[in-house]
């Protein structure tokens, strides 16, 4: 047993009107990996927030102890003075300065009135190196990929002299390669003798790097599980995670029967929309049919997005050539308006970005995309509208006092239901969902798995873009894997496997 | 039932309870003064423009917190071509459509490029507020041109005769003014109620019955007040009439229609309004054309009621407006504020200048005091919505 780096006793956090944290107890060995996970919402993130003086000393109760002294934070820069240093979820780079300049932001080199850039690069180039990064700390950031941004993100902690690194959720944007690149990295740190704090949705991460998991759940420490002590299993997890046993994470999908093509596109080949020498989407050939679950699996950037998009009404790309059929009738959709009138509808992989207005109330959220059919005139019937936001509320079982609730206002999960719940207004009869769970907890997952599986059953065609393997195998009837913007692979959901889909991948 | 939340209620009608509160102020300061018919048949004469302007600077800000600042000049431009045309005779209903149309010109000339061509909004209009200030020049030839078409003056609220005549000459009150206000209280509560009856027949929640009944007698209240006040003095002022169509047909417009929802939603967010399948060109394109619209009944009523036209007019009209807005409760990001929004807020600096004037206040102070009044407003914006967070 080694030494104990941080311990934080009895941590209670009120809002008005909540109690995110309940007598929170976390204790962290020196070097270990710690894993705190919990549903959305459990007060991970809150906890993480506190510790790093987000929420500064005296607007919580209990104590924060590290390196065997009592800390009372009162802002960020304290809790980084004593090496702790968080890295959010959502990567905090600016992207046209370089990775140098992005590094030292806050933390400039040299004195108060000029900075020294020499030794910025000089500096900056020595901790890319540490993360095992060959690119030259003047690159800009938006030249890089994600995966290479969050790489950057742990350079940046490490150039603050992090002797305790918390990562929330640093794989969430990341392809199983780049996630699995970290996540070494992280092992690797370990033998250095840092230690790390891991918050994640993704159990089967977690079951590989950490050391010792924490379940926080509705505000209160529920569990520590040890690697050396106890027997750790995603099941065992789960289980902590939501209280009871999860014993199907995917529903059952009973006497739906699969019918005729309902849509079908050949030759499908996209070119960028900036660059328009480089091909997005390559001849790509693919259907699906009616009451059936297709799902597309592939690494991040080979193209699924932009197939989707694509096809949607042109809604990406440029030179966009192929034939698209629906219902075995060839169609030439011109744009959105066109492809929703067709009967297609594309809910968004970036559900705030793209997909939501958040100033809005749900039930404005809900008919945005088919607001016609409230209207005479273009006048709307505001009485029926609210009428349909209450009827797929109920439907989707979306939790929140009213529909007149701002869709800012409500958890991942519940602005899931809600931009699904828009275009199932529309009525569509092939819905592409693209990375219809990322960011939401087990729970709500499975009643997102519900819905698509109701919606198979009135006979609609649901095309599912997913980088979590277990989703597209537990939910697909047919999978189709890409890579680098070209089909490489179809293959019957019954007979894959994550190992069949990575070597379609890896020999493409 | 919802009961009635005391801090909500204050929260959603904070300037409201701000302009009663200065109302208030300034009634003490000038002795009354402020609330004689005269000075509130001057205060709703006197910023007729700003109603309008603020009303159409309000559809521009939903979009994206876009503004535009060629409104003060084009309402030059487009009263000085009204001038010109009725000053050589030519038929008035003639030179006003000319007016409207080229009110309308000029604005889908701006918003083509706003739209269309992704030009910031801001130096799309600062343009124009060069070029329509330079060419309201060139058609006024640098002097003043002075409108003497009584039936140009009689219907958009100039000169003398400014006043919806009293058809049934009352004494002491005007009667037809009374009458009209009384009408229009009846039409209210009768809306009203019959909607709320409706809503509750269909299932639907409605807000608490107290909530309901004062709201319904404070607005009846206020009316019969106004119309009071004003049937002592002239009666209703002309330009009062276009100014409640303008704002009664952009309510509806922007609570009931598609374009008005769309505006709403680019300004909350562009992207996810255009994925599902909404043309937001489109509504930019109409922002800014119906901006010019809503410009030239401006520069029509403005030059009205001076019965001639100058070509220093309309100058910081845009900036009345643009605060009216902002005042209003309009985010300066986009997305979200109404129009009774930006007509409180235009009330509340109508109310300030006018008060201040009244009290003899320094004309360079009232500019300080107007410019804190809408410096405060945004920080109470912001920070309300950041306590949300």
């Amino acid at each position: 047993m080694g030494n104990i780096l941080l311990e934080m006793k009895n941590i209670t956090k009120e809002f008005p009107g909540v109690k995110a944290l309940d007598n929170v107890n976390l204790k962290v060995e020196q070097g270990e990996i710690h894993a705190l996970v919990g549903e959305n919402g459990a007060g991970k993130s809150t906890l993480m927030n506190v510790l790093s003086g987000i929420y500064p000393y005296g607007s919580y109760t209990g104590d924060i102890v590290y390196n065997g002294e009592v800390c009372q934070f009162q802002k960020i820069k304290d809790s980084e003075e004593k090496g702790i240093v968080i890295i959010h979820q959502e990567l905090a780079l600016i992207p046209y300065m370089s990775i140098g300049e992005n590094m030292f932001l806050g933390n400039e080199q040299g004195s108060k009135a000029s900075i020294d850039w020499d030794k910025t690069y000089a500096e900056a180039d020595k901790y890319l190196k540490m993360v095992g990064l060959t690119e030259s700390s003047r690159t800009l950031i938006k030249d890089i990929g994600v995966g290479k941004q969050q790489l950057v993100e742990i350079a940046k902690a490490l150039a603050k002299h992090a002797k305790l690194l918390i990562l929330d959720e640093p794989t969430s944007s990341l392809n199983e390669t780049d996630s699995k690149a970290l996540l070494d990295l992280l092992l690797k740190f370990k033998q250095d003798g840092m230690t790390s704090i891991i918050i994640s949705h993704k159990l089967n991460e977690v079951s590989y790097v950490a050391d010792k998991i924490t379940v926080i759940r509705d505000g209160s420490t529920i569990e520590t599980l040890d690697k050396a002590v106890d027997e750790i299993t995603e099941d065992r997890i789960i289980k902590g995670m939501v209280g009871r046993a999860m014993t199907d994470r995917f529903p059952k999908r009973e006497n739906v029967k699969i019918g005729d093509i309902a849509m079908e596109v050949k030759d499908w080949t996209v070119y960028h929309p900036q660059f328009a020498e480089r091909k997005v989407v390559d001849g790509v050939s693919m259907n699906v049919r009616k009451g059936e679950v297709v799902g597309i699996a592939g690494l991040m950037g080979a193209g699924r997005t932009e197939l989707a998009m694509s096809i949607f009404g042109k809604a990406y790309g440029t030179n966009i050539s192929g034939q698209l059929f629906l219902d075995g009738k060839e169609v030439k959709l011109k744009n959105i308006k066109d492809a929703i009138k067709h009967k297609i509808a594309y809910v968004t992989e970036d559900r705030k970005g793209n997909g939501l207005v958040l100033t809005n109330p749900i039930k404005i959220n809900t008919t945005l995309a088919n607001l016609s059919e409230l209207c005479s005139k273009h006048v709307i019937d505001q009485d029926k509208e609210y009428q349909v936001a209450e009827e797929y509320r109920d439907k989707l079982k979306t939790k929140c006092p009213t529909v007149e609730q701002n869709v800012g206002n409500l958890s991942g999960g519940n602005q899931q239901k809600v931009l699904l719940a828009k275009w199932m207004f529309a009525n569509p009869d092939v819905l592409i969902l693209d990375e219809p769970t990322r960011g939401i907890d087990v729970g709500a997952k499975y009643e997102i798995y519900c819905i698509i599986n109701d919606l198979v059953a009135e006979g609609k065609s649901v095309i599912m873009i997913s980088s979590e393997l277990p989703e597209v195998l537990g939910m697909s009837d047919r999978i189709y894997v890409m890579n680098e913007g070209k089909m490489v692979g179809e293959m019957a959901g019954a007979e894959a496997s994550q190992e069949s889909i990575m070597s379609c991948i890896l020999k493409s | 039932m919802v009961s009635v939340n005391f801090s909500e209620v204050i929260k959603k009608y904070t300037m409201v309870i701000a302009l009663v509160v200065i109302i208030a102020i300034f009634y003490v300061g000038t002795n009354g003064t402020i609330l004689l018919p005269q000075n509130i048949n001057n205060l709703l004469s006197q910023n007729a423009y700003v109603f309008v302007l603020a009303t159409g600077m309000l559809m521009c800000i939903l979009t994206g917190g876009n503004i535009d600042l060629s409104v003060g000049s084009v309402v030059c431009f487009v009263g000085g071509i009204g001038a010109v045309m009725m000053s050589k005779g030519m038929n008035v209903w003639f030179a006003v459509l000319v007016m409207l149309l080229v009110g309308i010109a000029v604005g889908a000339w701006q918003a083509f490029w706003v739209a269309y061509v992704n030009v910031p909004p801001f130096i799309a209009t600062l343009a124009g507020m060069y070029a329509f200030r330079g060419l309201s020049n060139v058609v006024l030839n640098g002097y003043a041109v002075s409108i003497t078409n009584t039936t140009y003056l009689n219907v958009f609220g100039g000169g003398a005769d400014c006043y919806i005549p009293d058809f049934f000459h009352g004494a002491k009150l005007n009667t037809t003014c009374m009458l009209a206000g009384i009408i229009a209280v009846a039409i209210y509560v009768i809306v009203s109620i019959r909607n709320r009856i409706a809503a509750s027949r269909k299932g639907y929640a409605t807000t608490g019955f107290a909530g309901f009944i004062v709201k319904l007698v404070i607005i009846s209240a206020v009316v019969l007040f106004l119309t009071y006040k004003l049937a002592g003095y002239k009666g209703i002022p002309t330009s009062l009439i276009w100014i409640i169509v303008v704002v009664l047909a952009y309510h509806y417009f922007t609570t009931k229609t598609t374009m008005g929802r769309y505006l709403y939603a680019v300004g909350g967010n562009e992207k996810a309004t255009q994925l599902s399948g909404i043309n937001t060109k489109k509504v930019y394109f109409f922002a800014y054309t119906n901006m010019g619209f809503l410009t030239a009944i401006a520069g029509i009523l403005t030059v009205a009621r001076a019965a001639s036209a100058q070509p220093t007019y309309g100058q910081f009209y845009e900036m009345d407006a643009i605060g009216a807005c902002f005042i209003g409760g309009a985010s300066a990001y986009g997305g979200t504020g109404s129009v009774f929004g930006a007509i409180i807020g235009a009330l509340l600096m109508g109310v300030i200048n006018q008060g201040m004037s009244i009290m003899g206040v320094d004309a360079n102070y009232q500019k300080v005091v107007k410019g804190l009044v809408l410096l405060v407003a945004v920080i109470f914006d912001v920070v309300s919505k950041r306590e949300k967070k």
